[in-house]
């Protein structure tokens, strides 16, 4: 493989693991040893090799969740050696590496943790608040038809750009999970400036922030104090900006808006 | 409810809220600093007692008084709430290992601790000065003359030039100046964000008065009871029988 280091040897770690049964049941660290982990395997790949041997032992094994294992779903969420996805810059636990760990590390796994994102099973948690946020406004009104062709609407670039920084965020939750007041608010904001900022999300900008902030509140995340761990921590780069972009949105439909409710 | 209790109930309307009374207080911290700085000046007093005389009688100061009092009200029970509700908001089950301190700044992340330090030392500096300066029923004042007015001032000086020779008051004074000035290291560039004054141009200036401003103010308010306590040169006026000087040696937990 490109860039591995053909004399990296083989690791062996020892895992804290965060076990839970479910919901209602308390949970608490489980420690494990896993052996001969290859440098050049995932951190996902390192606990698929550990599941393997709690299957063979006849335990059941750590449940996390997972899909793309390339960057791009948000699923793979972990809370590792006490940072959201793990030590390195914007990178999702899937894309982390255990080159970037030695040999007899202990590492220590935890789920998200959030009133609003509860534990599932293990290090699985529920972002179903997320999905509730996004139903309440995250989403443009189109009639559907024929293709509109290109450059039909036109959008400055740099425009565009920062429309598209903003709607790479692949609600991980990340930002959640870091913040010490579990605030939700790079998440939405991210969704409420990217729509902001295109022609085709004006028709519905007002209602949209107001909705998505109401909903984001009833989920019962935290209000934002500006720490910046969100945006740290953030696998994709959203920033800080969006936050201000969405304040500002916010105060301008609660002034101008026709919602008088 | 109505659209505007919406508002302001919100998380964000709440932190908006949070951020025009802090940046509000960081206005009012600039005068009263000037005004302080006038007692480090060698003349009994004279300027900080006329300054002082002008807070105190100036309809328009005294208007904005108590607007000053209620967004401190408003701020403090605001912010305190919102700390209540953000530690609901992270649950009961917190972090085996949490290195937050690799993603963010220890003041931005104590802003409610730091809070209540400045509260602590509100309460007291409240007590001392504030309450015996506008209620003659906690002390009074006594009264001198200052060259620029032709009717006699109360004495603020003395009461400060006393307190500023107690060691546990000047050391409670310094002190309570780092908590602000770690408070004014996030809270100003935060209220900024949080009213939505954020801008490529603009920002990296707005951080960096924040940090100025922050260590400018709380070095100054510091600085000048350290002054007054180990320099002979402060002294507060000779008993005359007012209450002032009979509560400074009679209820130490006033001063
Ligand atoms: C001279 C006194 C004070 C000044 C100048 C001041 C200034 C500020 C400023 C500018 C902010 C940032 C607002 C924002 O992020 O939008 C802030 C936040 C905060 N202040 Fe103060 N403050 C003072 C006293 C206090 C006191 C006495 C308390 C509490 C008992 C307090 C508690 C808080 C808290 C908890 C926050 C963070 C809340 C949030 O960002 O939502 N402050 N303050
Ligand atoms: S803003 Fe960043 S950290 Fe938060 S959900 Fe989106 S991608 Fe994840
Ligand atoms: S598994 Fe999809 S982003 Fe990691």
């Amino acid at each position: 493989m490109a860039g591995s280091n053909p004399n990296a040897k083989p690791m062996n770690l020892t895992l804290k693991v965060w076990r839970q049964r479910n919901r209602n049941t308390e949970g608490r660290i489980v420690d494990y040893k896993v052996k001969d982990i290859s440098p050049d395997m995932s951190f996902l790949e390192m606990l698929d090799v550990l599941n393997e041997d709690l299957l063979r032992q006849g335990e059941e094994p750590v449940a996390f969740d997972h899909d793309c294992r390339e960057g791009i779903c948000g699923s793979c969420n972990l809370f590792i050696n006490g940072r959201a996805h793990g030590p390195e810059k914007g990178t999702t636990t899937c894309q982390l590496h255990m080159r970037k760990f030695n040999d007899g590390d202990t590492i220590t796994i935890e789920p998200w943790r959030a009133t609003a994102f509860p534990v599932n099973k293990d290090l699985s948690v529920d972002r179903s608040a997320f999905d509730r946020i996004i139903q309440a406004g995250g989403y443009i009104s189109v009639n559907t038809g024929g293709t509109p062709d290109a450059n039909e609407i036109p959008i400055p670039k740099d425009i565009a750009d920062r429309a598209f920084e903003a709607a790479t965020c692949i609600a991980c939750g990340a930002c959640v999970a870091s913040c010490k007041n579990a605030s939700a608010m790079l998440f939405v904001s991210a969704k409420v400036s990217q729509l902001a900022l295109l022609p085709q999300g004006h028709v519905e900008r007002k209602t949209r922030v107001e909705n998505m902030v109401a909903q984001m509140d009833k989920e019962g995340f935290g209000a934002c104090t500006n720490i910046g761990s969100c945006a740290a921590e953030c696998p994709v780069g959203i920033s800080l900006e969006n936050i201000a972009i969405m304040n500002r949105e916010f105060i301008n439909a609660k002034a101008t808006s026709n919602n008088l409710a | 409810m109505s659209w505007i209790t919406k508002t302001f109930s919100s998380s964000i309307g709440r932190k908006i809220i949070m951020a025009l009374t802090g940046l509000f207080l960081c206005s009012f911290l600039v005068v009263h600093l000037l005004i302080n700085l006038q007692m480090l000046r060698h003349d009994g007093g004279a300027s900080f007692n006329f300054w002082a005389e002008f807070m105190g009688t100036n309809p328009v100061i005294r208007a904005m008084e108590v607007v000053l009092m209620l967004g401190l009200l408003i701020h403090i029970y605001q912010g305190l709430a919102l700390a209540v509700k953000n530690k609901k908001a992270r649950g009961t089950q917190g972090y085996v290992v949490n290195h937050s301190e690799q993603n963010s700044q220890w003041a931005s992340r104590n802003m409610a601790l730091l809070g209540t330090l400045l509260l602590i030392f509100l309460i007291v500096h409240l007590m001392n000065f504030w309450i015996r300066s506008r209620f003659d029923a906690m002390g009074g004042l006594a009264e001198v003359k200052v060259p620029n007015l032709d009717h006699p001032v109360g004495d603020l000086y003395s009461v400060a030039a006393a307190s500023f020779k107690i060691p546990w008051y000047v050391a409670l004074y310094a002190l309570s100046q780092i908590a602000l000035g770690y408070h004014l290291w996030h809270g100003f560039r935060s209220g900024f964000q949080t009213l939505g004054l954020n801008h490529r141009k603009y920002t990296p200036a707005v951080y960096a008065t924040g940090y100025a401003f922050s260590v400018i103010i709380s070095v100054l308010f510091a600085v000048i009871p350290l002054i007054m306590f180990f320099s002979s040169a402060y002294q507060p006026r000779p008993a005359t029988g007012n209450t002032v000087e009979r509560s400074l040696t009679e209820e130490p937990a006033l001063r």
